[in-house]
């Protein structure tokens, strides 16, 4: 009597059925872990390709741009420079994942574990995502804003539609709320408007009074301002979210104009938790699918060979290459964040002397779920880096930091893996994640709707490192043609 | 609780549409790349899907980006450390691009780079066919025309079930139920309920109860009189069929396969001719071609035959010409058709016959065609001995005279299969006036 759960490459919808419900029972019970309902579908290859270059949603509206990734992405496919990721998770509830259907059934048990529950997981307990993104609503909200596009492309023509939709990208970045709390995307709202908007209209069209001779006036005229284009208001400046100011304010847009900036500014600030979350949801799935495939064996459930090849896979995906390598590209994401989880059991179970003086709040106590969970949920990339990167672990990436100044001719190597340079070293690495310093901090500083509606933005600079020149023009133009009058942007130091 | 759903079957494609977007709008780079890409290869290879370079140039997207390479200062942490300390000085790579750098360089500057990407060969025959035509092709007579659509010819009050115009339909019967005050299915429910209440304690109520019987049985009488749809809302689109004008054209393709053609020149020809097929199949949908082919004697060939077939003989031009005129006559008058042809020869003939082949044209032919495309097929040494347009073989210099006395003819000269497409684009390039 065997426990293996399969032993053949080949997969079906049964084993994928058993194999999911054995990695589920390790999941929740040996692990502990906490997440949405799974939605698992198996897709072929050109479906991958469909859903990367959509952003990886199910649903998108229509834009070139994603067009372009696939060409490229497909390019590359073909070629043989890059191979598909094996699975595309979706931050939904239900939570779906997405499995190529030319995976072995190791690789379906590995993705499922990694996708399914890992980044599972993590989406439903991350602090970043649990206030800043609706994971019940994102697919409606999806299917309303490709629905809306669409229409709108039928009643003012593609080009209209491209246009804004070009400048709204190009402001992507400068989209979010970072620190005040976004109001949820409700689809209800967006609808409730609608209604209210087409109401308006049927209200303010009557066929009678169109027979009516000239001069004469219908009673009750409902008066004609359409509180959607009221641009004025309290502007409330500073301002850092600039298509949220463009679409409250601008004094040229039409209606189906700021819906469309706000969609655009929607997707974005959905999407930007896991800008700033990458190394700790890529380390959570790792480490999560590492210590489920490890169970799985242990318990007899696979085999010696489907060990073999998950261990094979699972090397390649966390291989961090050193900077003077020709694969070098920044640092591995999963390599960082699966070393660091790594290690946090590492110390919690079997500490050295170094862990003890370093993580006195947990080094030695055993347990490491507890640690882990609690850094999971209440941690991002920058705050969890600062907090939990060991000396070991800076020691086993020999980890250095170069200080650079435009000017000068050289590098100067600021610190080094070793006892003076731990602290810095982890800091710098920390302030390397913060998405707040490392995307240009550009807001709007002044706006006149009165006067010649001049729009002022202040990039403030970070230790003085300045915007790109020529991308700069090439987005002040976007936003001119959002704003409809001249635009300004000023580069001042701060400190 | 969990779905597993397979999606293999789904329709692919779904981003088609985004697909086009894109090529629409790389449109200009896209038909320059394409040009450059057909002018080195076979007509052959039309038919594969092809990599096309085209430069970002239109299709950038730009954003904000922080540029520290031109001010200020920043600090970075790499992996890998093997011999520096503390206070190590390390030379900037020039370009920015080599060693640790890669990912700093792509990540704060905009690439520039060109990039690749595959057409299908559908994509690349609509930019290489996109601005060429017929030239000078005219509508002609309706009467001819067999072809007939079916166009929406309004609403009408009867028709077959599937025809039915849900919208008009619900809308004359909400208007009717309006008008003749149709009972609400809830009011008969409302008072149904009252009725059900009053009927707990029947000896009190005995009066109410017996009116409001009375009364529901009035509104579900009604309800049935006045039903909620009613034959005479039915409304049905209609359509009818209509002809379309269409213009009739036919190309007549003549080429000369005789033993002075090598199977070079033979093979010049055909892909001429592949590209010629390819762009009326794929343009005019109702263009008859007509495929002759001639050695000292002319025949009407299949398409499968006038490409594969080898056959070999002597030379006289004017054969093919008396043949195309013969099936003119017998199939394509001129009142209903657009005529066109294109000749292919070596342009050696049997001495005198290029007079008799010009006779034919300035005073049979000519006045009968639309357009009519003239292809040298030389080999290199001679297209060197021949590099102007004044000297050539006999029938070049025939032909010119009547290139001379018509504007509708054209010559043109073959030398390699790179010559092929610009040729072929400037034979058929849309005029101005058209």
């Amino acid at each position: 009597m065997t426990n293996l759960l399969f032993n053949e490459p080949e997969w079906d919808f049964a084993t994928l059925d058993r194999t999911y419900k054995a990695i589920e029972e390790i999941a929740l019970t040996d692990l502990k872990l906490d997440v949405y309902p799974n939605q698992i579908e198996v897709i072929s290859s050109e479906q991958m390709l469909d859903a990367y270059s959509s952003l990886a949603m199910p649903l998108m509206y229509n834009h070139w741009s994603f067009g372009k990734l696939f060409a490229r992405e497909e390019a590359m496919y073909r070629a043989g420079y890059s191979a598909l990721a094996y699975e595309i998770v979706i931050n939904s509830s239900p939570c779906i994942s997405y499995l190529l259907e030319e995976n072995t059934m190791t690789m379906q048990a590995l993705v499922m574990a990694h996708a399914a529950f890992g980044h599972n997981h993590f989406f439903k307990n991350n602090y970043l995502f649990r206030q800043w993104t609706n994971a019940e609503g994102i697919l409606d909200y999806l299917a309303f804003a490709k629905k809306y596009v669409a229409a709108c492309e039928d009643k003012y023509g593609r080009d209209e539609v491209e246009a804004i939709l070009d400048s709204a990208h190009a402001l992507m970045d400068q989209g979010v709320f970072r620190y005040r709390r976004p109001p949820r995307p409700s689809r209800e709202r967006t609808l409730e408007k609608m209604r209210a908007r087409a109401q308006y209209e049927e209200q303010s069209y009557n066929e009678l009074w169109r027979t009516l001779p000239a001069g004469i006036e219908p009673p009750n005229t409902v008066p004609t301002v359409d509180t959607e284009d009221d641009y004025g208001g309290d502007m409330k400046l500073p301002e850092e979210n600039l298509l949220y100011f463009l679409e409250k304010h601008s004094p040229s847009l039409k209606a189906w104009q700021r819906e469309t900036l706000r969609i655009v500014r929607n997707l974005a600030q959905y999407f930007y938790p896991q800008k700033q979350t990458k190394v700790m949801n890529e380390g959570c799935a790792s480490f999560v699918h590492h210590a489920i495939m490890n169970i799985l064996y242990d318990r007899g459930m696979i085999s010696e060979g489907s060990l073999l090849e998950f261990m094979h896979s699972h090397t390649s995906v966390i291989f961090q290459p050193e900077f003077d390598d020709r694969r070098y590209y920044g640092i591995n994401p999963y390599a960082l964040g699966f070393g660091m989880m790594t290690d946090i059991k590492r110390i919690a179970t079997e500490p050295t002397d170094e862990d003890r003086e370093w993580f006195p709040q947990f080094a030695g106590k055993g347990d490491w779920i507890g640690v882990l969970k609690d850094a999971w949920a209440n941690y991002r990339d920058e705050s969890f880096v600062e907090q939990f990167l060991s000396p070991k672990l800076m020691r086993d990436f020999r980890l250095f930091a170069l200080f650079d100044k435009a000017d000068e001719e050289a590098y100067r190597v600021s610190a080094i893996h070793n006892e003076t340079g731990f602290r810095k070293v982890r800091q710098m690495l920390a302030r390397q994640y913060d998405v707040g310093l490392n995307e240009p901090n550009i807001q709007v500083k002044s706006a006149d709707l009165k006067g010649n509606r001049r729009l002022v933005l202040e990039h403030k600079m970070h230790r003085g490192v300045p915007l790109n020149g020529k991308t700069k023009e090439l987005v002040l133009a976007h936003v001119e043609r959002l704003w409809g009058h001249d635009v300004g942007l000023s580069e001042t130091e701060t400190d | 609780m969990t779905h597993f759903i397979d999606r293999r079957l789904n329709p692919k494609g779904k981003s088609l549409g985004n697909r086009q977007r894109f090529l629409r709008r790389a449109r200009t780079q896209i038909r320059e790349a394409v040009q450059k890409s057909l002018k080195d290869s076979s007509v052959a290879d039309l038919d594969k899907d092809r990599k096309v370079r085209i430069s970002t140039k239109g299709t950038k997207e730009p954003r904000f980006r922080l540029d520290p390479k031109a001010g200020g200062e920043h600090d970075f942490v790499l992996p890998g450390n093997k011999q520096f300390t503390p206070g190590d000085e390390i030379k900037k790579p020039p370009s920015g691009e080599a060693g640790g750098r890669g990912k700093e360089a792509a990540d704060y500057a905009e690439g520039d780079d060109d990039f690749e990407f595959t057409m299908t060969q559908d994509e690349v025959l609509d930019i290489f066919f996109e601005d060429l035509e017929l030239p000078n092709l005219v509508r002609t007579t309706l009467k001819e025309t067999p072809n007939r659509v079916w166009k929406r010819a309004g609403i009408t009050t009867a028709g077959s079930p599937t025809q039915i115009n849900l919208i008009r339909t619900m809308r004359n019967a909400q208007g009717r139920r309006l008008a003749l005050h149709r009972p609400k299915l809830k009011d008969v429910e409302a008072l149904q309920a009252d009725l059900d209440a009053l009927e707990q304690e029947p000896e009190t109520n005995r009066e109410r109860i017996a009116a409001l019987k009375e009364e529901i049985a009035r509104l579900n009488a009604k309800r049935k009189w006045v039903g909620f749809i009613d034959p005479v809302d039915v409304r049905f689109n209609s359509y009818t069929e209509q002809p379309v004008p269409t213009s009739q054209a036919v190309m007549f393709c003549l080429m000369d396969v005789s033993g002075s053609m090598g199977e070079r020149e033979k093979d010049l020809a055909k892909r001429f001719y592949m590209l010629l097929h390819l762009f009326l199949k794929r343009r005019y949908k109702r263009v008859d071609i007509v495929f002759i082919r001639h050695t000292h004697d002319a025949q009407e060939v299949d398409e499968q035959e006038f490409f594969y077939s080898r056959q070999s003989g002597g030379t006289i031009v004017s054969t093919a010409l008396d043949k195309m005129l013969e099936i003119q006559k017998e199939r394509y008058a001129t009142a209903d058709w657009n005529i066109y042809a294109a000749q292919a020869s070596d342009g050696y003939t049997q001495s005198g016959d290029a007079r008799r082949c010009v006779e034919m044209l300035n005073n049979d032919i000519m006045p009968l065609c639309q357009y009519y495309a003239y292809i040298e097929i030389l080999d290199e040494r001679e297209m060197e001995v021949f590099a102007s347009e004044e000297s050539g073989a006999e029938l070049w210099r025939a032909y010119r005279t009547v290139a001379d006395s018509w504007a509708n003819f054209a010559t043109k000269r073959i030398s390699k299969p790179a010559d092929i497409f610009p040729v072929f684009r400037e034979l058929f390039k849309k005029t101005e006036a058209s």
